[in-house]
């Protein structure tokens, strides 16, 4: 194992936890806005937001899934260190990072049970930017519209229509995050 | 009051406010639904608030100024104890003004002043399962929300009418959020179900019973009805005594043993901030004389 699994975890765990999940929260909360969130260093490819969503929520009792180019030994000794989280295949992941392409396809994430629609996956998508154009989305925590750049249309409106089934969406670029919970709907902007 | 360092700020430890922050964010992806979390034990008693406590200690960053009200009072016994903890175990800011908080932590009330996007409200939240008194089995009422059966939850609405001639259900009156859960708003009254529809974050949290549900902003929430007896948020038929207000939720205060009794605001910030501003009721003195 490298040394440099060691570094790039919160300084202060406490408050920088404390301060990311608000804005883990804001973006879950009010679909397609852009936080700023930061606090975590971890190796490349991952990005600074998705490091620390990842040292946010992630720990041993939930499974992640590094999809593609993020599954490197630097990003799995990271996140081992760090969070103690067991890496899984799709079908058992709490979490799953990659870009969109390598995460696909989503019939692979537990979506729930009509008993217990929380016991689904949560999609941590990198991309390269974000901004507040492209779809249009509207739906609870949206009080008319608001836009984001998703990589995809249908595949967020067939995972709509699984509701109050389906997957989670955050999108991270840098040091930015937002999100798509199951709830909002997607049309072409 | 500067943060206690023998706690871990806000008082619980990083690994369960990771479980309580996933069962926040799946709550708030899911309107209405109720996450089961693993509830821990508070330094407090069951009923006072203990799943509200350990959200607002999931949420809470050191930025933050914590307004605790109950019963819309800043100054009864749970609130300034709750209060109280949050700065012995999180060194943050209080107020009583709504307006000055950033999370407000409420026992059975919403303040009467809009809250804004800046904000988050908590709840208190003692059984989190409406249909509990309809179905006493978890296993049943479990399914009734999976295959959206309501239907005995309007026959209760309906058994009001049959026996009162009205919905009696005065507090606790359940609402559908999204057109999909029912939901207990907690033992608000209804006067307050119409607010729900806010700027703010709505979290609930129910300790005992381990449940976690949450309302992201201006998500629909419509209080169950019939067409012919349509939902109606009363209160009682008077102006607060102090502050003259006529649409704020009151309280009836007895006075003596001879039946004499006040009507005041329940939202003691609302109605120290009317009479601040000039309004008086009739047995309503100016905020400055109270205060000597």
């Amino acid at each position: 194992m490298q040394t440099e699994a060691l570094a790039g975890g919160f300084a202060d765990a406490p408050i920088e936890a404390a301060i990311a999940f608000r804005a883990a929260m804001g973006a879950m909360a009010r679909p397609g806005r852009i936080h700023d969130i930061r606090g975590a260093m971890p190796p490349a490819p991952l990005s600074v937001a998705a490091g620390t969503l990842l040292l946010v929520l992630a720990d041993g009792t939930t499974p992640v899934h590094l999809a593609g180019g993020c599954d490197t030994s630097a990003v799995r000794d990271w996140l081992t260190f760090h969070t103690g989280a067991p890496l899984a295949r799709p079908q058992q992941a709490s979490f799953a990072v990659g870009v969109w392409a390598e995460l696909l396809p989503l019939e692979a994430y537990r979506i729930g049970v009509p008993d217990y629609p929380d016991r689904s996956a949560t999609m941590i998508v990198e991309m390269q930017g974000l901004t507040d154009t492209g779809a249009r989305l509207t739906g609870p925590g949206i009080q008319d519209t608001h836009g984001l750049n998703l990589p995809d249309l249908a595949a967020f409106q067939g995972n709509r229509a699984l509701f109050p089934l389906g997957l989670d969406f955050f999108f991270t670029a840098g040091a930015q995050v937002a999100a798509l919970p199951r709830t909002t709907h997607v049309e072409a902007g | 009051m500067t943060q206690n360092v023998q706690y871990n700020f806000a008082y619980l430890d990083e690994q369960t406010k990771r479980m309580i922050r996933r069962a926040l964010l799946k709550a708030l992806a899911i309107p209405g639904y109720q996450v089961p979390f693993a509830s821990r034990e508070m330094p407090m008693p069951y009923g006072w608030g203990t799943g509200g406590v350990q959200v607002s200690a999931a949420v809470l960053t050191p930025g933050d100024t914590l307004k605790v009200i109950d019963q819309g009072a800043d100054d009864t016994t749970n609130a300034v104890s709750i209060r109280k903890f949050f700065q012995k175990t999180a060194g943050v800011a209080v107020t009583e003004r709504t307006g000055e908080a950033s999370v407000i932590q409420t026992r059975h009330r919403i303040p009467e002043a809009p809250l804004t996007e800046d904000q988050i409200l908590v709840y208190q939240v003692p059984i989190p399962e409406p249909l509990r008194f309809l179905e006493p089995r978890e296993t049943e009422t479990r399914k009734m929300h999976a295959l959206e059966e309501y239907g005995l939850m309007h026959v209760k609405l309906y058994e009001d009418i049959a026996r009162h001639g009205h919905i009696a259900t005065a507090y606790a009156y359940p609402v559908k959020v999204e057109g999909r859960y029912v939901m207990d708003p907690s033992p608000i009254p209804k006067f307050d179900n119409p607010k729900m529809e806010m700027a703010a974050i709505q979290l609930f949290g129910a300790g005992r019973e381990q449940r976690i549900y949450a309302l992201p902003p201006y998500s629909r929430v419509v209080s169950l009805d019939f067409e012919d007896y349509p939902f109606e948020a009363s209160k009682a038929e008077h102006p607060c005594a102090l502050c003259g207000a006529t649409h704020s939720y009151l309280d009836e205060v007895i006075m003596d043993d001879a039946g004499a009794r006040m009507f005041v605001c329940s939202d003691t910030d609302f109605c120290a901030g009317r009479r601040a501003a000039g309004h008086l009721g009739e047995m309503g003195v100016p905020v400055e004389e109270d205060r000597t």
